[in-house]
């Protein structure tokens, strides 16, 4: 169990990063590789701050403001310096390794012997068993906890986002993304809208980078290695398997997205007859199966068959004027 | 609609069998204890990364269980998994361990040991190639780490491996080192280096470098004005060995290197650690826990035993450097 309960916790932890990633890469259609640098932004500050006696929770506001500055220069090298959207998030990236460095003095920070967010839920764990006793519910209560707190709060940040995004300001941002041109023609500023967009997704990374320092105890300088991968496997898995039809559904799916992924990885552990080594080509393949599913299903097949409507319209044109 | 169907389906389905085979693998070590008088011990073995160092020190563990008679597959069951490089998925892998009930677990780099210490504070855990585990916070203190992890440090004798640098080329002032700025072991290795090179009449060149692509540029750059190169136990620098290497030979500096395997690969010599024989000390500590002699909060964290002068002669000759006959007698090991 403590592996599937794992694989909750983490997953929806990684979701604020998806979510993140899904506000760049598929509101802003912008590609930001920033990512790398602000999720270990996060965990390094916030991580260094609950070693200097700050409170856990205060130290991952910081983690979010970190996350939002690095998001606001690459937005700002972007919109103001012009430079190309992908070198500028490399840029970011890059220089955020050695100033990560910087923020936590050495390449690795336990937080061993420190309260972290989880504290106050591993102290109420304990009152649980206290009043119920070691029954099968306060059992499974204390098991899956932190599971739903998580899930609380992933959701409660969902919402916001969802409701940003309704906004006029918002809307802006959406509208940036589809056409820039467009949105330029009725008055609004692409540039900051850029910027807003970006800083709001890079501060959602370096949440889930402090979170994720906390979560598993101490912030290392690879943790951001191949963060961007996996924030953008957990929007494309969360949109082709439950859809993108509305913003709503979408960051959902994102979310979703990001649990799935590491149950992937997860499963990948398991799976007998390969070898240790094997474990990115499992997780490749795992993710492969899920997303082409559905593609060999009855009735996508059916739908094959009867053809595209558009295309038989303008075949059928096409015969009109030949014969005409 | 369908979509968010299908999409509850592939998740349910996911979940259950994940729940299926993580309950599977529990209940079946209960048989096993039922059946067999002695039950078929497991172990789960948790590595960063595929590495020579690192996979040496993994075969030293497995091969000193199997001399004390728990051999794989038949006393004890091995589950080995490597997180390939991501940090991000240490944490799995340590769930995974918790969740099956391992007897023990084996981690191996300060990364994995940390993961696997915030997973579970009652299966004992043996680590290896850890510098600093007290710095890492898996230990309270080396000599009685009160937690239930214990294990051997990979930390380096530097100021007697520095040293050699003057035995090897009496004249060397300046001795440049490569080292990747994000790995914490090399970070204590250098303010060793630092503290230690004035008393040996020496002076530091650093580069620092993040990942190994970047090490043939930091060799070039510095053998441009330094005397001599010593290579720390740097995982990303030992990687690329092979390109500090050819610099060195190139241009005739001599290279001491921080641990056997790199002699062996052509580095000219070293004085110290042989991973394959520090993942055997941590076998034998593994050996202790699992016959119930001792138990990880009492037994203080061990260095390697015995330190080994390894010396490359072929090296030596590209290198052009003369070896004086009193130092090839010294030598443990010389590799012609």
């Amino acid at each position: 169990m403590n592996v599937l309960i794992g694989s909750f916790e983490q997953g929806l932890i990684y979701s604020l990063m998806a979510i993140g990633v899904y506000l760049a890469f598929r509101i802003l259609d912008y590609p930001d590789l920033t990512v790398d640098g602000s999720f270990p932004m996060g965990a390094a500050l916030s991580t260094l701050l609950i070693t200097k006696g700050l409170n856990p929770f205060f130290a991952l506001f910081f983690a979010l403001l970190a996350g939002g500055i690095a998001g606001f220069i690459t937005g700002i090298l972007h919109t103001k310096g012009k430079v190309n959207g992908l070198l500028a998030g490399i840029l970011t990236m890059t220089a955020l390794y050695s100033i990560n460095l910087k923020i936590m003095g050495t390449a690795n920070l336990s937080l061993f012997r420190f309260d972290t967010i989880f504290t106050p839920f591993e102290n109420l764990k304990e009152t649980i068993q206290q009043t119920l006793g070691d029954s099968l519910i306060s059992q499974s209560i204390n098991a899956w906890l932190f599971t739903i707190v998580l899930f609380i709060f992933v959701i409660v940040i969902k919402k916001l986002i969802d409701w940003f995004l309704q906004t006029e300001l918002g809307l802006a941002i959406r509208a940036t993304g589809d056409n820039p041109s467009m949105i330029r023609s009725v008055g609004v500023n692409t540039d900051y809208s850029t910027i807003i967009g970006l800083v709001l997704s890079n501060a959602l990374v370096g949440l889930a980078g402090g979170i994720m320092a906390q979560y598993q105890g101490y912030a290392d300088i690879q943790m951001g290695v191949g963060m961007i991968v996996v924030g953008l496997a957990s929007v494309i898995i969360g949109e082709a398997i439950f859809g993108n039809r509305s913003i709503r559904r979408a960051t959902f799916s994102v979310v979703c997205g990001a649990v799935i992924y590491r149950l992937v990885i997860a499963l990948a552990l398991y799976l007998p007859g390969f070898s240790p080594t094997d474990m990115k080509l499992i997780t490749a393949l795992l993710v492969i199966v899920s997303l082409t599913l559905p593609r060999f299903s009855l009735k996508n097949k059916k739908k094959a068959v009867v053809g595209n409507p558009i295309q038989s319209i303008d075949y059928s044109l096409k015969k009109v004027t030949k014969e005409g | 609609m369908k979509k968010w169907i299908r999409g509850t389906l592939i998740l349910a389905l996911m979940i259950s069998i994940l729940s299926l085979v993580a309950c599977s693998t529990s209940s079946t070590d209960t048989k096993d204890s039922k059946t067999s008088t002695e039950k078929q011990k497991t172990i789960g073995i948790v590595q960063i990364v595929e590495h020579p160092s690192l996979d040496a020190s993994r075969q030293g563990f497995i091969d000193a269980l199997k001399a004390n008679g728990y051999e794989d597959g038949k006393q004890i069951k091995l589950d080995y998994q490597n997180a390939q490089g991501q940090v991000q998925n240490l944490t799995t892998i340590s769930q995974k361990f918790v969740n099956d009930k391992v007897d023990l677990i084996f981690a191996i780099a300060t990364p994995s040991a940390q993961a696997a210490a915030q997973q579970t504070k009652d299966i004992p855990i043996l680590i290896t190639a850890v510098t600093d585990p007290v710095t890492a916070g898996v230990v309270k203190s080396m000599d009685k780490p009160g937690t239930n992890v214990t294990g051997t440090t990979d930390m380096n004798p530097v100021k007697d491996q520095l040293a050699l640098v003057k035995e090897v080329k009496p004249s060397a002032k300046k001795v440049g080192i490569i080292y990747n700025t994000g790995e914490a072991n090399s970070e204590v290795q250098i303010k060793i280096a630092k503290e230690v090179a004035p008393e040996l009449g020496l002076n530091l060149e650093l580069i620092g470098i993040t990942n190994s692509s970047e090490v043939k540029q930091a060799a070039d750059a510095l053998a441009a004005k330094v005397d001599a190169i010593y290579v720390p136990t740097d995982n990303t620098v030992v990687s690329a060995l092979d390109s500090v290497l050819k610099v060195a030979e190139q241009t005739k500096i001599p290279v001491v290197v921080g641990e056997g395997d790199s002699v062996k690969k052509g580095g000219l010599i070293t004085y110290g650690l042989d991973y394959y024989k520090l993942g055997y000390q941590t076998g034998e500590m593994a050996v202790k826990i699992l016959k119930g002699e001792a138990k990880p909060q009492d037994m203080p964290i061990e260095t390697q035993k015995d330190m080994k002068l390894i010396i490359n002669k072929k090296a030596a000759k590209s290198m052009g450097v003369e070896l004086s006959e009193e130092l090839l007698k010294k030598a443990d090991e010389v590799i012609e």
